[in-house]
């Protein structure tokens, strides 16, 4: 390669030269004093950058393009308050386990510990919520580091990655040789899974009466999609999946149960709370996955196959450990099923079939119809006039229960949400994300008029750069979740959770050259929905919905899985 | 489930921030390091880092798999058995008041303490020994006052 020769650039320009490396076509970010040496290098280049107008919607935004794309996510933002700003969204990435490489300015290396201008150690701050992170002290180390967080960002259970780079480093001349690939002797994720574990598998399964598969955003993030389903198929054994974990298998297949969890179907619950054989893949057993821990599957063997060893025996025992990665397990496991004789499994079956078919019956997810707005009736809706494909982000609260719960989604990556963080304003600025890196998608963000607030400067963004971002807005003029729980466990004690005073979201789409939408109506649904979706321009679509309305099921916090709230 | 102690050895990258991405772990996990060592081993480039930590049996499976997590740590184990050294040393500042002095001597001797410092009224004393041992002459020397003591905390290898 021509490449491989030596080159005297500076620090700015060996970023750039890392970044189209490894195939960077787009950055999210924001700029500033320390990050000014690094910018004016990226302007000479074909990179992409979106810039957005908060460092939390940057971080965000390349969450969401990670998602959506597969790749990984970058973010460029300055030193002290652009880092700071940047925890949030980092914090939510590294929950959920997704690729993203955050590049942060820094006061020159000769001013660091001085409490100089925009200043701040976000090495510290971010050690804890980051797979890794760097502070770049000498402009030598610089290529050599960039390389090793794309790696360790991408590799074994992916995560957030930050570089810190002192503004004088990004100037430095100095020799560039592009790196070769990582090799870290302290850092070997094991992705080929112990056989022998995997045929213990097998035989627990032949011996099952009443088999479950648990799937989690790891099955997503190794890309093994296609073949849990094929696995779940041949093994004729249903499927639950954590918030995460949407997409991984078929929403529309006979063998799915629904989500699992504290706002899961009942038959999912159910489901687990009966089954001899639990095959968790790529979760990691949240407490809002499994309720009460002693409680959880009380009858079934566990078998846990995850790539990353902290997750296996953290919250829950298991009787078959096995690391390694989920789409390379799932392949074995199905070369190890060989053809299955699906006559004979399905009769074997019946019983299990037809215990959740009653649950389903009995049970099903379901809401009642008033003269206002229901939230549930917004997304049925939504999905069937985007017949399930459009790539879905959401805020946090209510209005992402209902979406888990009411769209279906067929396939990974069209569910995009904060699930370990939780972090409310996440839905917008992953949405432009998304966008950006599908853009002959409809991507819709489901929110709340609460969360919607918390990044809404973002609809400038999306205006700026014609992303035809839906926004569907679930308005109840509460904190919607947190009401929730007052009413149920706090006596009805409203404590500061009414939000009666917010902006007319109408004329604020407006304001921002986006287009304005309300629905005040159950009529109004669908007519606005039509017209939102099929408009070329980013939208806001206002619905007024039922005030009080609750998620069901619900398992209260601390409760075995089993035991359900229902409507 | 009881907790019990246990012992770990690490091998680290001798870089900046590692030892606080270790403790800092422990601290954001809710685990506890009872006692801590760090220093550079024979190659300048990595260190070694031994803790002492109370946890469960499970506690203490989270413990290894989380650290083994951390870049920056090269190599782990836990410390336990025959096939295992576990020393410590402790800088004791004694009252010594006449009357008290050879008793405080012969108590050192029988210890295979050292004297490294003697003053009118106090010496300090050196000693090394497993854990047991640093308590053992501490209860013994406690009467006579002591008014200072410096412990390192315990480092170990395998033999």
């Amino acid at each position: 390669m021509e490449k491989m020769e030596n080159r005297t650039l500076t620090g700015a320009q060996i970023l750039m030269e890392i970044l189209k490396s490894e195939g960077v076509d787009t950055i999210f970010g924001y700029p500033g004093g320390a990050v000014i040496d690094i910018y004016d290098a990226l302007s000479k280049t074909d990179i992409r950058h979106i810039l957005v107008r908060h460092e939390q919607g940057a971080v965000h935004a390349a969450d969401g393009y990670s998602r959506a794309s597969g790749r990984v996510g970058v973010c460029l933002v300055t030193s002290g308050p652009g880092a700071t700003n940047t925890v949030t969204g980092i914090a939510s990435a590294f929950m959920d386990s997704i690729p993203v490489v955050v590049l942060t300015g820094q006061v020159p290396t000769h001013l660091i510990g001085n409490d100089a201008f925009q200043e701040v150690d976000i090495v510290g701050i971010t050690r804890s919520c980051t797979k890794h992170n760097y502070l770049v002290t000498k402009a030598e180390d610089l290529a050599g580091t960039l390389k090793e967080a794309f790696y360790l960002a991408r590799s074994g259970r992916p995560g957030p990655v930050l570089v810190d780079i002192p503004k004088d480093i990004a100037r430095t001349m100095v020799q560039f040789t592009m790196p070769e690939e990582s090799n870290l002797k302290s850092y070997r994720p094991t992705y080929n899974p112990n056989i022998k574990q995997l045929q213990k598998i097998i035989s627990l399964i032949e011996e099952s009466e009443k088999p479950v598969i648990f799937a989690g955003g790891g099955v997503i993030l190794s890309k093994g999609s296609k073949e849990l389903t094929e696995f779940a198929r041949k093994t004729k054994i249903p499927v639950t999946a954590s918030l995460m974990g949407l997409g991984a298998f078929p929403g529309s297949d006979p063998l799915w149960l629904g989500m699992i969890g504290m706002h899961g179907t009942f038959r999912a619950n159910m489901s687990v709370g009966a089954c001899d054989l639990l095959i968790a893949i790529g979760v990691r057993f949240d407490d809002r996955v499994t309720g009460k821990t002693d409680s959880f599957a009380p009858n079934a063997k566990i078998v846990h196959i995850d790539i990353d060893p902290t997750s296996i025996r953290k919250n829950i025992p298991v009787s078959v450990p096995v690391v390694g990665d989920c789409r390379i397990a799932l392949d074995q496991l199905n070369q190890m099923t060989g053809k299955a004789d699906s006559g004979n499994i399905t009769k074997k079956r019946q019983k299990w079939f037809n215990q959740i078919n009653r649950w389903k019956i009995t049970k099903p997810l379901s809401y009642k119809q008033k003269e206002t707005i229901m939230p549930q009736y917004v997304i049925e809706n939504l999905f069937n006039m985007t017949k399930g494909k459009a790539i879905v982000t959401t805020e946090v609260g209510q209005n992402q229960m209902w979406a888990a719960q009411y769209y279906h989604f067929d396939k990974p990556g069209h569910f995009i949400t904060s699930g370990g963080l939780g972090c409310m304003g996440f839905g917008l600025p992953a949405a432009i994300g998304a966008q950006v890196a599908c853009p002959g998608e409809l991507v819709v963000d489901i929110a709340g008029d609460g969360s919607i607030q918390m990044n809404i400067q973002e609809l400038a963004t999306a205006v700026q750069y014609s992303l035809p971002v839906k926004v569907v807005i679930l308005n109840n003029r509460y904190l919607g979740m947190v009401r929730q729980w007052q009413e149920l466990f706090y006596d009805k004690r409203y404590s500061y959770t009414c939000m009666d005073h917010s902006p007319d979201f109408v004329k604020l789409a407006e304001a921002y050259g986006a287009v304005g939408l309300r629905a005040t109506k159950p009529e109004e649904v669908v007519p606005v929905l039509k017209k939102g979706l099929n408009s070329d321009k980013t939208v806001i679509m206002d619905f007024h919905v039922e005030r009080e309305e609750n998620v069901y099921p619900m398992v209260p916090a601390g409760a075995p899985l089993t035991e359900m709230l229902l409507v | 489930m009881p907790e019990e102690k246990h012992v770990l050895t690490m091998l680290v990258d001798n870089k900046p921030g590692v030892l606080s991405r270790v403790v800092g772990l422990f601290s954001g996990r809710g685990f506890n390091i009872e006692s801590l060592c760090v220093a550079e081993t024979i190659d300048p480039l990595i260190s070694r880092i031994t803790v002492v930590t109370k946890a469960t049996e499970s506690g203490i499976e989270q413990i290894e798999k989380q650290l083994n997590k951390l870049i920056n740590v090269i190599k782990l184990r836990k410390v336990s058995g025959p096939k295992s050294v576990q020393r410590e040393m402790a800088l004791i500042y004694v009252m010594a008041k006449n009357g008290q002095r050879a008793e405080i001597l012969r108590i050192v001797d029988i210890f295979r303490g050292k004297i490294i410092d003697v003053g009118t009224d106090h010496f300090v004393i050196e000693v090394t020994g497993d854990e047991e041992k640093i308590s053992a002459i501490i209860n013994l020397l406690k009467p006579m006052g002591i008014k200072k003591i410096s412990r390192t905390g315990i480092i170990a290898l395998f033999r």
